[in-house]
């Protein structure tokens, strides 16, 4: 016993080396879930004072373009709303049902920090679990699909970004319906693969390509981007499609999360089904 | 040491944010990531223990993890360069000046020195980190590529500020 103490004292800088290599590989191989390792994360709420006090400052440098943006944003709501005033009053029979509350419920916040230039980019909120988000909400833009969440703290919150290549999404062709699963290529901010369309469908460059109903995390038809090349292939029966992300996240600064309301009722039906 | 420890305490507040707020936003065609925060193990003592190295490294590493959500991955790094320092500071300067308990800064070390205790500590710092994040050799040449041009940037930063600092 004792030489076994006399020789871990000897090579102890051998051994504590190994010790924290070990502690670091357990982190990162650990990293696939995320909610085990949510304080070495920027959900925490040290690193996100920093990070906001550090947004604030940046803000004033984006003012007129995110003004612009907004305003944009503004206008083409403001059209929808005219184009359901307008339907409204031209079938005044056809109310919507109160029993159909929205299922999706919408929470603006900043973009605090957000990387593009990694692997697997990540995504940082200014609001957190008071404010009501939660993991598993779906971030979007002005623009279209920006993230997940998958931590949060009392004020923070992080998630996934769309450009990071552990996250899909299910993803359809606007024209034909046709849906498969979008993950990022992992080589430009501004490009993903489409997987998952058959042979068989017609596809054009220019294409929308939007969120599917069966993502549950993402109301319907939310915009992902457009088709920017395809090919084929050899010996498989499916697409290489290239989308454009029509979200530019270099200049991301608002964001909006979303609430899917029947979430929680869509998961228990379904686990319900596995169960049997 | 114990005067300097204001300095060295100073130098990684000042480092850790430089690469969260400023270095991590870099972005150029996604390729480039400079990561200088390793200067800071660089410039410890050539005496300094060998628990005490690990343990900072540690701490540095996981420091920037926390800020650019990578459990792990800067943490494994920056220990191996620890690690590996002893043997690097050997290969780079004399026995004596170890021995004097002198800061490999590029004042005690020589010009020459510093460049080669910089690049060596650099690429295997990067080579870690690059393989450790793609955590697959999938992408091979890429992350290859990846690992050599941030390096190369890495290593201008570092021995440009160290030249600014020692100027005066």
């Amino acid at each position: 016993m004792r030489s076994l103490f006399r020789f871990l004292l000897r090579n102890y800088f051998v051994m504590m080396f190994l010790a924290l290599e070990a502690i670091s590989f357990s982190l990162i191989v650990s990293l696939n879930n995320y909610q085990r390792v949510a304080f070495v994360s920027s959900s925490n709420d040290i690193v996100g004072t920093i990070y906001e006090r550090f947004s604030h400052f940046d803000d004033y440098f984006s003012l007129s373009r995110t003004n612009a943006r907004l305003a944009a944003e503004n206008a083409s709501l403001r059209k929808q709303l005219q184009l359901r005033i307008q339907l409204q009053e031209k079938y005044p029979t056809n109310r919507p049902d109160t029993v159909d509350a929205p299922a999706y419920y919408f929470t603006s916040a900043k973009v605090i920090s957000n990387s593009v230039n990694k692997q697997f980019n990540y995504i940082s909120l200014n609001k957190g679990s008071r404010q009501g988000i939660k993991p598993d909400m779906g971030i979007i833009s002005a623009d279209g699909v920006v993230g997940v969440i998958t931590n949060v703290s009392p004020n923070y919150s992080t998630g996934l970004s769309l450009l990071n290549k552990r996250f899909s999404i299910a993803a359809k062709i606007t024209k034909n319906n046709y849906s498969g699963s979008l993950v990022w290529d992992g080589e430009h901010s501004n490009t993903a693969d489409l997987n998952g369309i058959p042979f068989h469908v017609i596809v054009n460059v220019g294409d929308s390509v939007v969120t599917s109903a069966n993502s549950g995390i993402f109301p319907e038809g939310i915009m992902i981007g457009t088709i920017s090349k395809w090919d084929v292939e050899g010996g498989t029966n499916f697409f290489n499609i290239k989308v454009d992300l029509s979200t530019n996240f270099r200049t991301l600064k608002y964001v909006e999360v979303v609430k899917n309301t029947k979430q929680d009722e869509l998961k228990k039906l379904e686990t319900n089904n596995v169960g049997e | 040491m114990i005067k300097d420890l204001g300095k060295y305490v100073i130098m990684f507040f000042v480092l850790v944010l430089v690469q969260v707020l400023i270095l991590n936003n870099i972005q150029f065609s996604g390729l480039v990531n400079p990561y200088i925060y390793i200067l800071f193990i660089l410039l410890l003592p050539f005496t300094i223990p060998g628990y005490l190295l690990l343990g900072i490294c540690f701490v540095l590493g996981i420091s920037i993890d926390i800020f650019g959500n990578t459990p792990g991955i800067h943490a494994g790094a920056t220990v191996l360069l620890g690690f590996l320092r002893p043997w690097i500071a050997q290969l780079v300067s004399s026995r004596e000046l170890i021995e004097k308990g002198n800061t490999p800064s590029m004042t005690q070390l020589g010009f020459a020195s510093f460049i080669k205790y910089t690049v060596i500590s650099v690429l295997i710092h990067h080579l870690f980190l690059f393989f450790a994040e793609a955590f697959s050799f999938g992408d091979f040449f890429e992350t290859l590529l990846r690992w050599i041009l941030s390096s190369i940037f890495s290593i201008i930063i570092i021995l440009g500020s160290q030249f600014i600092v020692f100027k005066n």
